[in-house]
């Protein structure tokens, strides 16, 4: 590290602009793996400032302690389904002598004769539900802003396969104490996978090594969980950071924000200390939780045991949909074929509905992108009113999945609010059908609303408050008209046009190939954009103005947001 | 292990100091079945029928025993308040004499269950690991794995028995009121209905993790990441993204 | 409109004149004028907050020393919860509010005092551009023709062969090990199936599983089976047995009494219950979970897991949710001394349903 530049340039002994053991390391790097270029490209990089922007942070973040956690769980867990039987003199006395799988007893004994592991178990299981909350919520942001398009259609992919990976690796971690609750969940895991046509009986002896339970899922499953998920899960995590770097991060937008620049704060020092500082952050959160809030107590549910159940039979949060989607589904379509059974009322629910819920998450950017044909880059986000029809989809599929979480709390929602499981059920069997419609249309016109009042201040201005009275005796209010920056906001979107119908027929009369592709693609594209609220033109503006709408300037009598006495003066 | 032992005998102690355990058990023999028909007939009678022979709203009662009125009118559930897919617990509305007296008064109509001495019920001497074993495969489906409570169909539930005091756990095991399937002596001895409150008493000690969000499993533990996790990082998130003033 | 025709010819200048001059859409306005802190301009105020950020790390520092302290102090190895419970907290306290005032005081010192004017850094299209891409594509295809692919087929062919067969060999023997003997035959039948010359203690005549309380593993006298109960059940001795899970898995049993006015027995299972006492599978027939919650009023039997219900009355047929057969049920019947034993094993395989199921 000292004396590195004998052969080299020297400009790092030359250099007084950092100090010296600064200047000799990077002078160091530089020539071993060119440091200098790197620090001269990401140092001073700049990035966006919005509170929203951290929810992809505190996934990271949590994952970051998921990793430190589970290490420390790795040195006292043993995961393995021998039998053994928890020693007499250990906590908690309800274990005392009962036969046990060796993994439930390394949990549970880690849990009360390892000082920091019960402390270590609650961060890691808080973590992971941290974990995929902010991702979801990180990618609800991304949906609604719409981050996802060009160039970023593929880096959301990246993400998406990030959900799938997390949810894959809770399945497989809350499933590694073999208690009972996991222990059904595996349970309902091998119904489901039995109910695959042809190849489901041979996937369940594949999963379990035979029949259920036996002796191999836990040891294989912790090979999943501590190294094949998260290792996939780090090599995307990798990707998916390399390309926010590459890509630069999107803004929202604002005055002097276009889809040629950023604007922000360098990276070094402003957000070495703030997204820096945000991980202790996240890590303290989390700490907190685990040390102060009951998570997972796996030796009140008991080792596993395959003739036993308890109330509230439950997956973790990121699963429950799952368990939802099982609960709504009547059980009459299971069909014996030429003998071969068809368990419909397991497939569709537990395999069709979440297929077709992630494969719409997943190919949303594609669908949209083959409607508006935009081919040109997006670096500025979209206010979610702007894109109605966008954020109302987004809204109908977030309330299906609401009403199959309902579904899978119903019996908790039934003894907490005095209700009759029955009736719960059915009523969200009717909602799951009836709720995305009518999200979807009001969702819709709220977002034309907003767009109207955006409209609206843009014209009028913003309401004062203040009613003045004409010398001829009317009433009018003041309006303060918006500065130039504020209205860029509310002016300074794209807006989209359906597709108009090329003709069918050229002036020969021959007919254009693709013709019925291109009706569907016109119908989509109207789908998308028939209602639309066009944001103020300069005209239409100049056209308020010249009609005397309302400006505080000097204070002139206006003909708008006129106030008769009679009627509303409140105001 | 001594300090369990202590800790055990104290627990034990302060129950038994606690709960009026045995000033019942003893004076059922001390209660009169007379005054106890009196009470039933100007209180129940109009349900459960003249003589306790039941009718078209409410059963027969003869030959259910001293334990099961002892559980009903104790834990409030009878008299019953309005036609509800199931009886309330509710306070009580007779005091324990009363109760007894009553108790004693169905009793003589037939043999059935009766209420359990102090030292059936002590908790100090039953054993949590066994109660374990016991209750996870007789209770745990429907009071949830630490007796938190759960639903059942039609509106019906499975009350908590956080609060419930070892008679009545006892009573209710014996008697199966309601929707309850009941586990007689053949199937749950004495000792192991003992060894099931010596579980459940066990359960209210302190969780070793903190707080324990209700006990209710997974979803109160999702419900609690989205309002206190993600809900102060976002907090966090809104402070680090606002500018200093 | 008229009016602003007029304005426009008599050229006011606070007016913006006629439609045709405007832009058809509003320019960006530009980054608007930074606004100062208080900080920037007021040392003292500079001072406050950098007391402050040291004040938070100085609070990270203490609640660090103070985790340390507990780990050592806060014993776990006497059998008491709530040592554990205290040293939980103490250890959370310690490492949260550390890793909070570190992260707390971070941020701040990034708000307050570092240097909030926004800076502008342009963006460049992801593709370098056409003649970048031209470059590309020449320099593959001057790469193809170098390696002469497109001219020999064969060689394409035998290279996507020897890809395609190499990994099977670590494919094949990974996936092959892993389903055991993949013999799903087993599904079909349980712990109960009759056997020939079995421990008597554990087989009627050596021949038929005896029923035994879960856990217990006492035999069943039917005389204790009384009106209201539910008994769980296992074959006797089960818990000696190999493979002991997997047997409970498929062979746990609901015991119930009913009256026998109520019970509605089609002939060919006339023989199968025993003086009102019927025996079904206790594993569900949507996707296995243990069906236990038993409500003895009006004899249905509920799921906790996705609440398929079933009333044991009528052949503990489904009656709401989303299983869709009846629970399997076991054949019963009585020894000299009144033991209830198994006569035969399940007629259908128990629990969820798969493809081979009717096979």
């Amino acid at each position: 590290m000292t004396e590195t530049s004998a052969s080299g340039r020297s400009a790092a002994t030359a250099d007084p602009i950092v100090p010296k053991p600064v200047s000799g390391t990077v002078d160091y790097l530089d020539q071993r793996v060119g440091a200098a270029s790197m620090i001269k490209g990401l140092a001073r990089k700049i990035f966006p400032d919005h509170w929203s922007f951290l929810l992809g942070e505190i996934a990271l973040y949590s994952f970051i302690v998921l990793l430190l956690s589970g290490i420390f769980l790795t040195m006292f867990f043993v995961p393995s389904m021998a039998e053994v039987h928890y020693p007499e003199d250990a906590l908690p006395v309800t274990m005392q002598g009962i036969e046990m799988s060796e993994a439930f007893a390394s949990t549970v004994y880690m849990s009360f004769h390892v000082r920091g592991g019960l402390l270590m178990r609650q961060i890691h299981h808080w973590a992971a539900l941290l974990f995929v909350a902010s991702m979801v919520i990180h990618m609800l942001r991304v949906f609604f802003t719409g981050a996802f398009r060009k160039p970023r259609e593929l880096n959301y992919l990246v993400g998406f396969s990030m959900l799938i990976l997390s949810l894959l690796a809770g399945l497989t971690g809350y499933s590694l104490p073999d208690d009972v609750l996991s222990g059904n969940g595996l349970r309902i895991t091998d119904g489901v996978v039995k109910s695959i046509p042809i190849i489901g009986s041979y996937m369940s002896y594949m999963v379990f090594g035979g029949e259920f339970p036996g002796t191999d899922v836990i040891p294989r499953m912790f090979t999943l969980h501590i190294l094949l998920i998260p290792g996939l899960i780090l090599a995307l995590v990798a990707l998916h950071l390399f390309l926010v770097f590459w890509q630069k991060h999107t803004q929202y937008p604002g005055p002097g924000r276009t889809d040629k620049n950023v604007v922000g704060y360098p990276l070094f020092p402003v957000y070495m200390a703030k997204a820096g500082g945000f991980f202790f952050i996240v890590f303290g959160v989390l700490a907190l939780m685990g040390g102060i809030m009951s998570i997972n107590a796996v030796w009140n549910y008991g080792p596993f045991d395959p003739a036993l159940v308890s109330a509230g039979a439950q997956p973790d949060w990121y699963m429950l949909f799952l368990e939802g989607s099982l609960r709504l589904m009547p059980g009459q379509p299971e069909f014996v074929i030429l003998g071969w059974t068809l368990s419909l009322n397991v497939l569709i629910p537990a395999v069709v509905l979440p297929g077709l819920l992630f494969t719409f998450l997943g190919a949303y950017p594609f669908i949209e992108r083959a409607v508006t044909k935009d081919m040109g880059e997006h670096h500025v986000l979209d206010r979610p009113r702007n894109t109605a029809t966008r954020t109302s989809l987004g809204a109908a599929f977030l309330s299906v999945f609401i009403v199959l979480l309902i579904a899978g709390s119903n019996d908790l929602v039934a003894t907490h609010f005095g209700l009759s499981l029955n009736a719960i059920t059915w009523a969200l069997r009717v909602l799951i059908f009836v709720l995305p419609v009518v999200v979807f249309i009001i969702t819709k016109r709220i977002c034309l609303a907003l767009q109207r009042k955006d409209r609206e201040v843009v014209l009028h201005g913003h309401e004062t408050g203040q009613v003045r009275r004409t010398a001829d005796g009317k009433f009018y209010e003041v309006h303060q008209p918006l500065d130039e920056y504020e209205r860029w906001i509310k002016v300074g979107h794209h807006v989209y046009r359906p597709l108009q119908l090329a003709a069918r027929e050229d002036a020969n009369g021959v007919r254009r190939p693709g013709g019925h592709l291109d009706n569907l693609r016109t119908s989509f594209s109207r789908f998308f954009y028939e209602d639309r609220v066009e944001p103020v033109t300069p005209t239409e503006i100049a056209a308020a103005h010249g009609n005397g709408h309302a400006e505080i300037t000097e204070g002139e009598p206006t003909h708008a947001g006129e106030l008769t006495s009679t009627g509303g003066t409140s105001r | 292990m001594l300090l369990l032992a202590f800790a055990l005998v104290l627990v034990g102690g302060v129950y038994t100091a606690v709960t009026p355990t045995t000033a019942q058990a003893d004076s059922l023999a001390s209660a009169d079945p007379a005054k106890g028909a009196d009470l039933f007939r100007t209180n129940c009678s109009t349900c459960h029928g003249t003589g306790a022979v039941g009718s078209d709203l409410a059963p027969s009662l003869i030959g259910v025993g001293a334990a099961s009125v002892h559980f009903q009118v104790t834990t409030g559930r009878m008299p019953m308040q309005a036609n509800a897919p199931q009886a309330e617990e509710k306070p009580p509305q007779f005091s324990e004499a009363e109760a007894l007296d009553m108790a004693a008064y169905i009793a003589s109509l037939g043999p059935g269950p009766e209420i359990p001495t102090a030292e059936q019920v002590d908790p100090a001497l039953g054993s949590p690991a066994n109660g374990m074993l016991l209750f996870r495969t007789n209770c745990a489906m429907c009071h949830n794995a630490v007796g938190a409570g759960g639903a059942l169909s039609e509106g019906k539930y499975a009350p908590s028995l956080m609060d419930s005091t070892p008679t009545v756990i006892y009573e209710a095991m014996l008697t199966g009121p309601q929707s309850m399937p009941g586990f007689n002596d053949a199937i749950l001895s004495p000792e192991e209905k003992r060894d099931v409150i010596a579980f459940l008493i066990e359960q209210r000690e302190p969780q070793p993790g903190g707080l324990s969000l209700g006990s209710l499993g997974p979803v109160s533990e999702g419900l609690w990441v989205f309002v206190v996790g993600l809900g102060v990082l976002i907090g966090f998130s809104v402070w680090i993204g606002s500018r200093s003033s | 409109m008229s009016d602003q025709h007029h304005s426009s010819e008599v050229g006011r200048p606070d007016d913006d004149g006629g439609a045709m001059n405007l832009p058809e859409r509003f320019e960006n306005p530009g980054l608007e004028p930074h606004r100062h802190r208080l900080g920037d301009s007021d040392p003292k105020i500079a001072k406050r907050s950098e007391r402050q950020i040291v004040f938070i790390f100085l609070i990270s520092v203490l609640a660090s020393i103070g985790g340390l302290v507990g780990y050592f102090l806060i014993p776990v190895d006497e059998p008491n919860v709530l040592n554990v419970r205290l040293s939980t907290l103490v250890l959370g306290l310690g490492l949260g509010l550390g890793m909070l005032g570190i992260g707390v005081a971070a941020v701040q010192w990034a708000r307050a005092l570092m240097d909030d004017t926004e800076k502008i850094e342009d963006r460049h299209p992801m593709s370098a551009g056409s003649a970048v891409q031209q470059q590309a594509f020449e320099m593959l295809r001057d790469g193809a023709k170098e390696a002469n692919v497109a001219r020999r087929p064969v060689l394409k062919g035998a290279v996507g062969g020897a890809l395609a067969l190499a990994p099977l060999v670590y494919l094949v023997p990974l996936i092959g090990n892993l389903g055991a003997d993949w013999d799903i035959s087993k599904f079909a039948h349980t712990a109960w199936r009759p056997v020939r010359g079995g421990d008597p203690e554990m087989y009627y005549q050596g021949q038929f599983r005896y029923l035994a309380l879960d856990p217990q593993d006492t035999r069943i006298r039917a005389a204790d089976v009384t009106n209201n109960n539910i008994v769980h059940v296992i074959p006797r001795g089960l818990p000696e047995q190999e493979h002991y899970l997997e047997e409970k898995a498929k062979a746990v049993v609901l015991l119930v009494r009913v009256d026998p006015a109520l019970l509605k027995e089609s002939p060919e299972r006339a023989s199968w219950s025993y003086d009102g006492i019927v025996a079904y599978s206790k594993i569900c027939t949507h996707v296995g979970c243990p069906v236990a919650l038993y409500e003895q009023q009006t004899h249905h039997l509920l799921c906790p897991c996705h609440q398929s219900t079933f009333d044991i009355t009528d052949a503990a047929k489904v009656v709401f949710g989303p299983a869709k057969r009846a629970l399997p049920q076991l054949p019963i019947a009585v020894d000299e001394e009144g033991y209830l034993y198994a006569t035969a094993d399940f007629d259908e395989p128990v629990g969820p349903s798969y493809w081979q199921r009717e096979r």
